[in-house]
């Protein structure tokens, strides 16, 4: 059976996100928005602009670099922050490793995807970021299926999965404990397939990567790796062109590419309504284990 | 397009987990590899069968004990609609998680198990839904398989149901009562065959077509302000807007409206909403208010019609349900969060607190523990302008946050 494409965007979702920023604003002293260039944030940094115009967006972009971006996400970074004048905060993770508080990951499966969490709790304590505005959605992930729109951190980061607060109606309590923070999560309701429409509906630019291009990769475990430098490959993993497209942005080492000939928004969007693998399917942090995502949020990842 | 959002409520035995499993199995929102994980670990656990439960029960505790904690959201759509689906537990002790997940929903979905009929959780279930005053309710009699598709036994269900509603419905709720089968896909999305005496609509059916009256945009006109927008640049340096979401009813260009609590009027210049001009503004947009005249009004303040200007209360009798392991006692003070504006109050008496299955009303209690509803009344330390949650849902409930730990410890629901 074939979906059929419904290619309107849902306008609630909007309302629903604007008034979660403006309460974000409201209730916390120095709210920081979770940048990574991905999809999600870029919808983020579109509400934010929406949300207090003609205002300002009041407050900084925060982006954890862990040194394995896509370039061409750095590139689009660089270009947005510029654009509409915005302020960005770059943190990286080869500080904490050179620090001494993380530790590289080694083997094939090397990535510095757990190790983010480090510097981005560090960011937050010295910036004294009491809200963390987040692009994380419920239908990404099971885990996150979970979590509240205003999502209480203790001290250390760490979500407390059976202790949540109650969330009612609209009514968003903001009110923290010291040492506590929140992550917000605006999109909390919004599908892949309602970014997307946004996406189109806002004629939003986005990192090229999220479109058919040839690259080198490589295959392994039955997902399409990028081959880059910080990959660590086996003799027999040998890279070769591909035309490829990715439907997250993460590390070039956590991300997976699809096969992919879509090379404008409307190709994309019915790509993803055929597609038989989930979005996170080709998300190769998730598949350490059946609750990678629960036991990484506990640690204070995003 | 629309968004319908709907609150489930149950445990794993009563198939709810299959029911949801078998809507985004028959509206093709399952992903292949999602699909291929849920036979895995259905495998792991030694099952013979794929077990739908584990596509919701996202948290490590909720799959060792094959119960539902907390509420999961789920997503799908149709080429009509958008759904949320607010999966909440249903044992008693997560009550709290049930009233949260079923706070923003339009439509309550019941499952009775064929074979057991009304159970505890039904009641509660119910009382919940009326509490919140969801405006559809549809009753799934399940594994109508397991009866033999007994018509007979559908009807009995009908009827005890009937004397709940009897007992305890309210006016304007629409009640649908389908059999179905969720194992067999039986009325959920499609008809197999297996109930011929039932000509009425599929779940999906029933769902789709639901009417949405925005009742609330022809409630009272409601706009609590969240911020002053004031940019302060040279392009815009006497701009000045007031930037909320629409609670209820409706705002026009050229309203005469009131700031509560001054009083003072003024006349609504322009609706903004990012670089468009609107002519008005309805419930649960967000948008910016400029106003004719230079009046004083700052967050938590509210704009309303001139004409339609609600009560400004300072003593509140409401119902709500005590969402804390600390209880609740007379004379204590919280803090009261009416949709974004926050004031002090205190408990003045706990008026009697209700059982929700038997109905029945206990008065004199010295305290409320978790989980439990009732009514009480409060005194606040500043007038809130809000209305009878019967009357305008929108504008009639609050939170109540501990003073000293933050959290949210009630929902209260103004009478």
């Amino acid at each position: 059976m074939t979906n059929q494409i419904n290619w309107e965007f849902p306008q609630a979702l909007e309302d629903e996100a604007i008034y979660i920023l403006r309460e974000t604003v409201a209730q916390f002293e120095k709210p920081v928005l979770l940048f990574s260039g991905g999809k999600d944030s870029i919808t983020l940094v579109r509400l934010a602009q929406k949300a207090f115009y003609p205002g300002k967006i009041p407050f900084s972009l925060l982006h954890v670099d862990t040194g394995h971006n896509f370039p061409e996400t750095i590139e689009f970074r660089d270009w947005l922050v510029n654009t509409l004048g915005l302020d960005i905060i770059v943190r990286n993770v080869q500080d904490s490793i050179n620090q001494g508080k993380v530790q590289e990951e080694t083997g094939k499966y090397a990535s510095r995807n757990a190790l983010q969490t480090v510097t981005l709790l560090d960011a937050i304590e010295e910036g004294k970021f009491d809200a963390c505005i987040g692009g994380a959605r419920r239908d990404e992930e099971k885990a996150r299926a979970k979590e509240r729109i205003f999502s209480v951190r203790d001290e250390f980061g760490q979500w407390n999965a059976k202790m949540q607060r109650p969330e009612l109606f609209d009514i968003l309590n903001g009110k923290i404990n010291i040492g506590e923070n929140v992550r917000v999560f605006p999109i909390s309701n919004w599908t892949e397939l309602d970014v997307w429409n946004y996406i189109r509906r806002e004629k939003l630019e986005i990192p090229s990567i999220y479109f058919s291009h040839e690259r080198e990769i490589i295959e392994r475990d039955g997902l399409y790796w990028p081959y880059s430098p910080y990959l660590n490959t086996t003799a027999d993993e040998v890279p070769y062109r591909q035309k490829v497209r990715f439907r997250t942005v993460g590390d070039m080492t956590c991300t997976a590419a699809v096969v992919s000939e879509a090379d404008k928004l409307e190709d994309i969007i019915a790509e993803i309504m055929e597609a038989k693998i989930s979005e996170r399917g080709a998300r190769i942090d998730d598949k350490r284990s059946e609750a990678a995502m629960e036991k990484r949020k506990q640690a204070g990842y995003f | 397009m629309e968004v319908l959002r709907i609150a489930t409520s149950g445990s794993v035995d009563d198939g709810k987990s299959t029911l949801i499993g078998r809507l985004l199995y028959d509206t093709n929102s399952i992903p292949q590899d999602k699909m291929e994980a849920l036979h895995a670990a259905s495998k792991r656990k030694g099952l013979d069968f794929t077990d739908l439960s584990l596509l919701t029960d996202g948290l490590v505790a909720e799959r060792e004990q094959g119960i539902t904690i907390d509420v999961a959201h789920i997503y799908f759509s149709t080429p009509t609609r958008k759904y949320i689906i607010a999966d909440t537990p249903g044992h008693i002790e997560y009550t709290r998680n049930m009233v949260t997940g079923a706070s923003n929903a339009q439509v309550s979905l019941i499952l009775i198990d064929a074979r057991r009929g009304i159970v505890e959780q039904t009641h509660r279930h119910f009382f919940i839904a009326n509490l919140l005053r969801i405006p559809y309710l549809v009753v799934c009699v399940n594994k109508m398989d397991l009866v033999e598709y007994s018509e007979a036994r559908f009807n009995q269900i009908m009827e005890d149901f009937q004397q709940m509603l009897d007992n305890a419905g309210f006016k304007g709720q629409e009640v649908k009562f389908i059999p179905i089968s969720s194992l067999y896909g039986e009325n959920v999305a499609t008809r197999t065959g297996a109930i011929n005496w039932y000509e009425g609509a599929t779940l999906l059916e029933y769902l789709e077509q639901v009417s949405f009256d925005h009742e609330d945009r022809l409630h009272p006109a409601r706009f609590p302000i969240q911020s002053v927008i004031r940019p302060r640049t040279t392009e815009y340096h006497d701009f000045r807007g007031f930037a909320g979401k629409v609670a209820s009813g409706h705002f026009n260009v050229g309203d005469e409206v009131v700031s509560l609590p001054s009083g003072q009027k003024s006349r609504i210049k322009t609706i903004e909403q990012f670089e468009k001009q609107l002519t008005v503004a309805h419930a649960r947009e967000s948008v910016i208010i400029t106003l004719e005249d230079e009046i004083d009004s700052s967050r938590g303040n509210m704009l309303v019609k001139a004409t339609e200007v609600p009560v400004q209360l300072k003593e509140v009798s409401a119902h709500i349900c005590w969402m804390d392991q600390q209880k609740l006692t007379a004379g204590k003070t919280y803090l009261l969060q009416h949709g974004i504006n926050r004031v002090k109050a205190k408990v003045q008496q706990i008026n009697y607190v209700t059982d929700v299955t038997s109905h029945l009303q206990t008065a004199d209690k010295a305290d409320m523990g978790l989980n439990d509803i009732g009514k009480i009344s409060l005194k606040t330390a500043a007038p809130i302008f809000a209305d009878s949650y019967h009357t305008n849902p929108a504008n009639g409930a609050f939170i109540l946050i501990d003073e000293f730990n933050n959290t949210t410890v009630a929902v209260g629901f103004i009478e």
